[in-house]
């Protein structure tokens, strides 16, 4: 089903300058898989190894952040939207 | 310690660490760390954030019928409640959406108010929404505007330098930092040189637009504060998340010394430069912010 992923601006030159791409998935994890497909400088951004987020790559469905929920294997419904952001804290 | 003293009166004067188990690795070089995490709100941002609030009141822009307000990732943000609670002024800070809840949390204890902006567009996207509200009410705030205010960086060529060539008995050769707004750089960098032009100025910095390393900035990708000035850097070192993270845990393991993500940057960037490096040089970095601030986080597990 089609979903929509939210590209943070810091990832945007690897994915053409998009704010947003549409791709497929009923799980986030085959949502970014086929994300990463189409894009596949992206991976080594967002993926520590072929199975999981680097640390301080969140995601949020909907609003929900994945680590809460099912991680790679939290379900999308048709239309949901799927935002990457990274940890952000700290200063010097 | 002298009684009598307020929380303004604590800010600056840290310890230097020195981080002996790690220089084992090394032949002759001596490392250390100026331990900024033992500012009264745990991190360094308290120094920019008192020169900014007190250079306010001497000019006459901060009076008591505004609000301070600014654009932060954390830290500054901290400062600034804590620093204007006990002045009694409003606090109002654009933070991303995404900082944790810890971090709002402590914000909203000291009485501070919080914008939430686009996490997607990180702290350029807090930076752009506090210009939008001052430019919309000018009249209600006092906007020190950390990635612009020369007060900042003057804190650390005041305070940081001078006390780092005091506490290394004058033999500092190299100091090493990552920037966010760049204060801590550009200030400790200018006021060592000043002290000594052949002290070498050391820039961490995060190897992609991309990365954890928390509050840190990737110049090349975001917008450049107004007082960054990259020719001071004599020389520029490329720190990963993964490095970043590694060293913060040795940091504590090793060390005992629970620092945040941006302090492990930095102690890393040390290492690298310290292995090229002839015996007798004295170099110095900066742990940022106290660990305590990223217990929830995940990479201390691994």
């Amino acid at each position: 089903m089609s979903v929509t992923i939210l590209i943070p601006t810091a990832l945007r030159s690897f994915v053409d300058r998009k704010s947003e791409v549409e791709t497929e998935g009923s799980t986030v994890g085959e949502a970014l898989a086929n994300l990463t497909a189409q894009y596949p400088d992206l991976k080594r951004q967002i993926y520590e190894n072929d199975t999981a987020l680097r640390g301080f790559v969140n995601v949020f469905v909907d609003g929900t952040n994945i680590k809460k929920v099912n991680g790679l294997d939290t379900p999308l419904a048709a239309g949901a939207t799927v935002m990457i952001v990274p940890a952000i804290a700290g200063g010097c | 310690m002298k009684s009598g003293q307020t929380v303004f009166d604590m800010v600056g004067g840290t310890p230097l660490l020195r981080l002996p188990s790690i220089e084992r690795e090394l032949n002759g070089v001596e490392l250390y760390a100026k331990a900024e995490y033992f500012n009264p709100t745990g991190s360094v941002k308290d120094r920019a954030a008192k020169a900014m609030i007190l250079d306010g009141i001497a000019c006459g822009a901060l009076t008591h019928d505004k609000t301070i307000i600014d654009a932060t990732s954390g830290n500054t943000g901290i400062a600034y409640a804590a620093l204007g609670a006990a002045l009694g002024y409003k606090v109002a800070l654009c933070l991303p959406a995404n900082a944790t809840e810890e971090r709002k949390k402590l914000m909203r204890l000291y009485g501070a108010e919080i914008i939430e902006t686009d996490p997607l567009e990180s702290s350029d996207g807090a930076y752009n929404e506090c210009r939008r509200l001052v430019a919309e009410h000018p009249e209600q705030y006092f906007y020190p505007d950390q990635y612009n205010n020369d007060a900042n960086w003057k804190a650390h060529f005041e305070g940081t330098a001078v006390e780092i060539w005091e506490q290394t008995a004058h033999r500092v050769t190299h100091f090493v930092a990552g920037t966010g707004t760049s204060g801590t750089f550009m200030g400790t960098s200018r006021g060592l040189k000043h002290l000594n032009p052949e002290i070498k100025s050391v820039l961490m910095q995060p190897d992609s637009p991309f990365h954890g390393l928390e509050g840190m900035k990737h110049m090349e990708s975001t917008i450049k504060p107004g007082i960054f000035d990259d020719s001071i850097a004599d020389i520029k070192l490329e720190v990963s998340t993964d490095e970043a993270y590694a060293m913060t845990r040795r940091l504590v393991r090793e060390e005992a010394v629970l620092v945040g993500i941006s302090s492990g940057a930095n102690v890393a960037a040390a290492l690298k430069l310290a292995k090229t490096l002839p015996p007798g040089s004295v170099i110095v970095t900066v742990l940022c912010d106290n660990g305590n601030r990223y217990l929830s986080e995940e990479f201390w597990e691994e």
